[in-house]
């Protein structure tokens, strides 16, 4: 009886979003009297920080500071149409929508802008921090919120603005099963390295060498965060979580979180990260999704590393430590 | 059900509602008083996004009885903050140690409990004391890293 070590790799295409009846997700801007930006989404935000980087595109294509975007998802009613928050397909999608939605009302704006300061639209750039000034003379200057507010009250006009962004249904095609489902990948390449003790079926030690490729990382922490608890789900659903253990008798069925296996602070793989970036061409700024693609990976990695630790095939999950044990004896009584 | 007389303090002012004999700490604590910043998870004692305080002793106070509580000093993660946020907060904020932030009320409530019982814990400790609270979003690495830092800077250290 022995602890058995055992190294394991993944490497894949993470396409963004679906092929569903047509992919889209739609974005409306307006300005508010203040002078600042309302956002409308019906996307949500589950904490994946949608919201945060919805407020960075906007604010970076208007060319207003952050804290002067509101993005409001309260309700699938209040905002335009979205397909949702899945298939790691919010920045890609959404972020594109907001893209279109606020280059619209900065024409506008910046047509408002032209006319007070007496110069041509083409001519006005942004700094960022909510002026508008002729290209080359700053002194030349108007506030955003100024020339929002000539818009409104001077030459009747709404800077608003609507955006959508599609990716069209591709059908299948009846001879070859080909379809384009997406118009962008990330990528990811894992190590996983862990320990199989080969008397009790137990995985221990795991830690994870890894890089993901995720075009521009919009945000650079809300990825990190994102990667590094994606992961530990991915081991989660690997090694512990199912809602049916030993489907289809439902007798044993977990009933509540002290019946439901779950990795806790104590079951924590040690994960180093390594984040590329190699921006998009239609994604917004660059950026694609990191969503799903953080926890995917893992499972097989895990799998193949504890082939590489006790030569047994595991195909069903979570890998638990009974089916390690019972994969393991049944290698060894068809050896006998 | 017979309603009881029920006082006790919460985060040190006085507090005085009629229970029923069944309620549970949690139940009274938002539904009563107000206090929302203890979360309902599981109900069931098994995840800690409503864990508080009693008389300086973590509890979950969904499985705790709230006729327990009577007279004696309960502590919210509302209790925490004042004029200024929590040192705690402040470091899980920074330190994004919160994603979609259910948990996090019953990890700053245990994580404080650690640091006031034992300043200079070591990681074992924290994982140790925040393992009766489940998080879904972070895969923990970052909220360790929040009470660890705050640890550091509370002792006068660097982490």
């Amino acid at each position: 009886m022995a602890i058995h070590k055992g190294r394991g790799t993944c490497a894949m295409n993470y396409p963004i979003g679906m092929n569903l009846g047509g992919d889209p997700s739609q974005a409306l801007v307006h300005s508010n009297p203040e002078g600042k930006f309302t956002v409308a989404l019906s996307s949500i935000d589950l904490g994946q920080g949608m919201k945060s980087v919805s407020r960075q595109v906007a604010a970076e294509t208007l060319g207003v500071p952050v804290e002067d975007v509101y993005v409001d998802t309260a309700d699938s009613d209040t905002g335009p149409h979205c397909m949702g928050s899945f298939a790691s397909r919010g920045t890609h999608r959404v972020g594109n929508a907001v893209i279109a939605a606020a280059k619209e009302a900065r024409a506008i704006m910046l047509e408002a802008a032209a006319e007070e300061l007496e110069v041509n639209a083409a001519d006005l750039v942004t700094d960022g921090q909510g002026n508008i000034h002729v290209k080359g003379a700053p002194g030349n200057s108007i506030s955003t919120q100024d020339a929002c507010n000539a818009a409104q009250f001077k030459y009747g006009q709404s800077v608003s603005g609507r955006g959508i962004f599609l990716i069209p249904m591709s059908d299948v095609d009846p001879d070859t099963g080909e379809m384009s489902t997406v118009s962008c990948f990330a990528h990811t390449a894992m190590i996983v390295d862990l320990e199989v003790d080969d008397e009790t079926g137990e995985v221990s030690n795991v830690r994870i060498n890894s890089a993901y490729e995720v075009g521009r990382a919009l945000n650079p922490k809300l990825v990190e965060q994102q990667l590094i608890g994606g992961a530990w789900m991915g081991l989660s659903h690997a090694l512990y979580e199912t809602t049916e253990p030993y489907y289809p008798s439902r007798e044993h069925r977990p009933y509540s979180f002290s019946s439901y296996p779950m990795p806790g602070p104590g079951d924590l793989a040690q994960h180093d990260i390594s984040i590329l970036e190699r921006p998009a061409p239609d994604g917004p700024y660059g950026g694609k999704g990191t969503g799903e693609m953080c926890a995917n990976p893992v499972l097989p990695a895990v799998a193949n590393a504890i082939y590489d630790a006790v030569g047994v095939e595991m195909d069903e999950l979570p890998i638990t430590p009974e089916k390690i044990l019972r994969a393991i004896h049944e290698k060894q009584r068809q050896g006998a | 059900m017979a309603q009881l007389p029920l006082q006790f303090r919460l985060n040190g002012s006085d507090v005085a509602v009629f229970a029923d004999e069944a309620d549970n700490l949690l139940s009274v604590l938002r539904g009563k008083v107000g206090d929302l910043t203890p979360k309902f998870g599981c109900g069931q004692g098994g995840c800690g996004a409503c864990m508080v305080s009693v008389d300086g002793k973590t509890v979950l106070s969904c499985v705790t009885l709230a006729q327990n509580v009577q007279g004696r000093d309960v502590e919210s993660l509302a209790g925490l903050s004042g004029e200024q946020l929590d040192p705690l907060q402040t470091a899980f904020m920074d330190g994004f140690a919160a994603q979609c932030g259910y948990c996090t009320p019953g990890m700053i409530v245990a994580a404080r409990a650690l640091l006031r019982r034992n300043p200079n814990p070591d990681r074992d400790d924290i994982v140790e004391a925040i393992s009766d609270n489940l998080c879904r979003c972070t895969g923990y690495e970052p909220i360790i890293d929040a009470i660890q830092l705050v640890a550091a800077q509370e002792r006068g250290t660097r982490a």
